[in-house]
């Protein structure tokens, strides 16, 4: 089942860059923005990526997580609701693969991610 | 500009200590309510939580700064964090060492894309390699 985050606000951008000590002025100084060549500041490739992260911890346990992997597609913006789901796509009796998108409302994939979380032994 | 020779600066060894409160920051702005971050006084760290790093890791610790990365054409393209085995806990204290992999070039629809990867290795106080981190930054044409 999936998870849908949003719509994204800039307090929720603000308050990421917060908690993760990324300051890049892109995902909050519209200036400094609009003088890239953006319409105004984006949210956090890692935010989307932190999304996905707790879609699956939430899914397969957080203290079970051994590896995790995002590749950034697409540019979210405030406004955005995005949607976080996987599937399982390897599984034996020590651990399991996952492959999951973050997706924003039109369809258009933001974040690929994988993951490898172990399975209790009992 | 993105510099070659970058390739091979390492950092010096940084410290970055896993906290509570820290770990309850970060998956409250990562929109989890899981009760394994929250609701535990040792709670294991969210899976992107390494990424803090930003915190303890300056100047001579950061061999990013070598690659010279615009930032106004750099974007975040990859991130990967591993971890051998269960994940660090707050009250963890972490070492972190960090060096640039490599840069390489690629042609792209309009110009050449410049890929700069740097790894980071955790190890905790035992000497046990807890974590890698890699992270793989584009500069756009």
């Amino acid at each position: 089942m999936s998870s849908t985050f949003g719509p994204l606000t800039r307090t929720d951008l603000v308050r990421y860059q917060g908690a993760s000590g990324d300051f890049n002025p892109i995902h909050h100084d519209e200036p400094f923005a609009v003088s890239t060549g953006l319409p105004a500041p984006l949210s956090l490739g890692m935010l989307q990526a932190g999304y996905l992260a707790t879609w699956a911890t939430d899914r397969f346990g957080a203290g079970a997580i051994r590896s995790f992997r995002v590749r950034f597609a697409a540019q979210v913006f405030p406004g955005d609701t995005v949607t976080c789901d996987g599937t399982v796509v390897r599984q034996d009796t020590e651990s399991l693969d996952v492959e999951m998108t973050c997706t924003t409302q039109d369809g258009t994939v933001a974040v690929y991610g994988w993951a490898t979380f172990a399975l209790e032994t009992p | 500009m993105v510099d070659d020779s970058a390739v091979g600066a390492i950092g010096e060894p940084f410290t970055l200590d896993v906290e509570r409160g820290k770990i309850r920051e970060f998956a409250r702005a990562t929109g989890s309510a899981n009760p394994a971050y929250l609701e535990t006084d040792d709670p294991v760290i969210p899976p992107t939580f390494l990424t803090t790093a930003f915190f303890w890791q300056t100047g001579v610790s950061d061999p990013w700064t070598a690659v010279a990365m615009d930032q106004r054409k750099g974007l975040h393209a990859e991130q990967e964090f591993v971890f051998h085995g269960p994940p660090p806990r707050a009250g963890d204290r972490l070492t972190g060492r960090s060096r640039i992999e490599s840069v390489t070039r690629k042609e792209g629809r309009s110009g050449t894309l410049a890929f700069a990867v740097m790894v980071t290795e955790f190890h905790d106080e035992a000497g046990r390699h807890v974590a890698t981190a890699r992270l793989t930054g584009v500069e756009t044409a």
